[in-house]
């Protein structure tokens, strides 16, 4: 690692050389589907052509010092990894971790069906607006998503693990197993139906804190508001079943006040 | 239909095909045991117990682990077959890997894998003519039903430590999670053993993957 690490990488990612993960052939080459702010996400297959996973990339970064860079590198997919083979155990709605090469910078997992809550919420909303429904008139589909949303971050927290960037757009919604898939699935009543699976567990750690579970409730918050106003009122329901999801979580739904006065960053004051 | 299946496995180089094996009743684990411990180049073989293999995608997994670190250059054992075996491990101890997954004079159902390299390059027919001369016992095919039937499910459970609300256990509350409705499927029991016996492969690939992680 040492070696690697001193060798200078060039400052022009795209001369950067790729993995040899990226290097050797598979059924598909790997597809960039996303990228964020330290990582790069791709599509490929894992072992055989028939089982579809997502591959993160971490790239290393030009400015930072070598040998720290491939520190914070390994860090962080070690800990994203550790974190959710833990989720995964206790029964956490996480994707299975399939391989990791944490010098190299990637980390292999499960690929999860389905769309992230931010897109099928928009969707949902748009499409009764069009049909002229009035707020609040039919929104059960709505509030039952928002109990299963309150249900899972409940269970994250539960066995002591906090999300760190807990948006609708690290919410997925998995197509239920085996289901007749024709039919009726584009109609509205179908839209926000499906199980909640938690993703990208970039910047999760190990806490019980009160205050980190807090702001991970906060950020969803604001998240939902930012979506539509209505969701946010309809947040209370993923609170309400938070709230009857593990020992505890009463005291986190306290704390969330205090969060919402100040905002997610804690005061440096006292 | 040749029982010997040929893989290759994505993200590896073609030349590093793997063969694999699978047989039951085997008569003569003793003998192929101290092949493995005389170092015989003959039987430069992973042996695996089968009992202890969940799926297909396990081994090909421990396959895929091997090959990769033979290329990288990071080899912990022997030889690439030796690191098969060692990489299906959730921890560090090699020769507690052989012991637990490798074949012992007690095995009867027996994975075989071999992989193919540059150096030493090993053809389908060659490799099916050796281990039919050499394996006493019936060749079944490499598939997830066949391994099923061998797979001791209690011992993979306490090897991987999973026994605290994992396999089973997790997928249940899993299905709490988003409401239950699982347990309305067509399929009904079947499935639900079907979905068990996956998320069981799920929790010894993360597993696998961790092992020898630190820091």
């Amino acid at each position: 690692m040492e070696a690697q690490a001193i060798h200078p990488c060039a400052a022009n990612s795209d001369e950067r050389v790729l993995p040899s993960i990226f290097r050797h052939p598979s059924a598909a080459a790997p597809l960039l589907i996303t990228q964020g702010a330290e990582a790069l996400l791709y599509r490929s297959t894992y072992l055989l052509p028939s089982t579809p996973c997502a591959l993160k990339y971490r790239p290393s970064k030009p400015y930072r010092h070598p040998i720290l860079d491939a520190r914070l590198t390994k860090h962080r997919i070690l800990s994203e990894a550790r974190v959710l083979v833990k989720c995964r155990r206790e029964g956490v709605p996480v994707p299975a971790v399939y391989a990791l090469d944490e010098a190299a910078g990637w980390l292999m997992i499960e690929w999860i069906e389905g769309e992230v809550v931010r897109i099928r919420l928009n969707e949902w909303l748009k499409r009764r607006k069009e049909e002229d429904i009035a707020e609040g008139v039919d929104d059960g589909e709505l509030l039952e998503l928002m109990t299963r949303v309150g249900s899972a971050v409940g269970r994250l927290h539960a066995i002591g693990v906090v999300h760190g960037d807990l948006t609708t757009s690290n919410l997925m919604l998995r197509p239920r197993s085996r289901e007749v898939s024709n039919g009726d699935s584009e109609t509205a009543s179908k839209m926000l139906d499906g199980n909640v699976v938690l993703i990208d567990f970039g910047l999760a750690s190990q806490s019980q804190a009160d205050e980190d579970r807090a702001v991970d409730l906060y950020v969803l918050e604001r998240a939902f508001g930012s979506t539509h106003p209505r969701a946010e009122s309809l947040f209370v329901e993923v609170l309400r079943e938070y709230g009857r999801s593990f020992k505890g979580a009463n005291v986190v739904l306290k704390k969330l006040e205090d969060v919402r006065m100040r905002g997610r960053k804690r005061s440096m004051l006292g | 239909m040749a029982l010997l299946q040929t893989v290759r496995l994505e993200h590896l180089p073609y030349s590093h095909e793997i063969h694999i094996a699978l047989y039951r009743d085997i008569t003569n684990a003793s003998f192929l045991q101290q092949q493995l411990l005389d170092g015989n180049t003959n039987f430069e073989y992973a042996l695996i117990d089968a009992g202890v293999v969940v799926s297909k995608i396990h081994a090909l997994a421990a396959a895929y682990r091997a090959v990769s670190d033979l290329l990288e250059n990071r080899l912990r054992s022997r030889n690439v077959h030796s690191e098969i075996v060692f990489s299906l491990s959730p921890n560090n101890n090699i020769a507690e890997s052989f012991r637990r997954f490798g074949i012992t004079t007690s095995t009867t159902s027996l994975l075989i894998i071999k992989v193919s390299t540059p150096s030493s390059p090993a053809s389908a027919s060659e490799v099916q003519a050796h281990l039919t001369s050499s394996i006493e016992g019936e060749q079944v095919p490499f598939e997830d039903s066949v391994l099923a039937e061998m797979t001791d499910v209690p011992r993979v459970k306490k090897i991987y430590k999973l026994n605290s609300g994992g396999g089973g256990g997790g997928a249940k509350r899993n299905g709490q999670v988003n409401g239950g409705i699982e347990g309305l499927s067509v399929n009904g029991v079947g499935m639900r053993n079907g979905d068990e016996r996956k998320e069981l492969e799920n929790l010894v690939l993360g597993a696998m993957a961790l092992r020898g992680v630190t820091n």
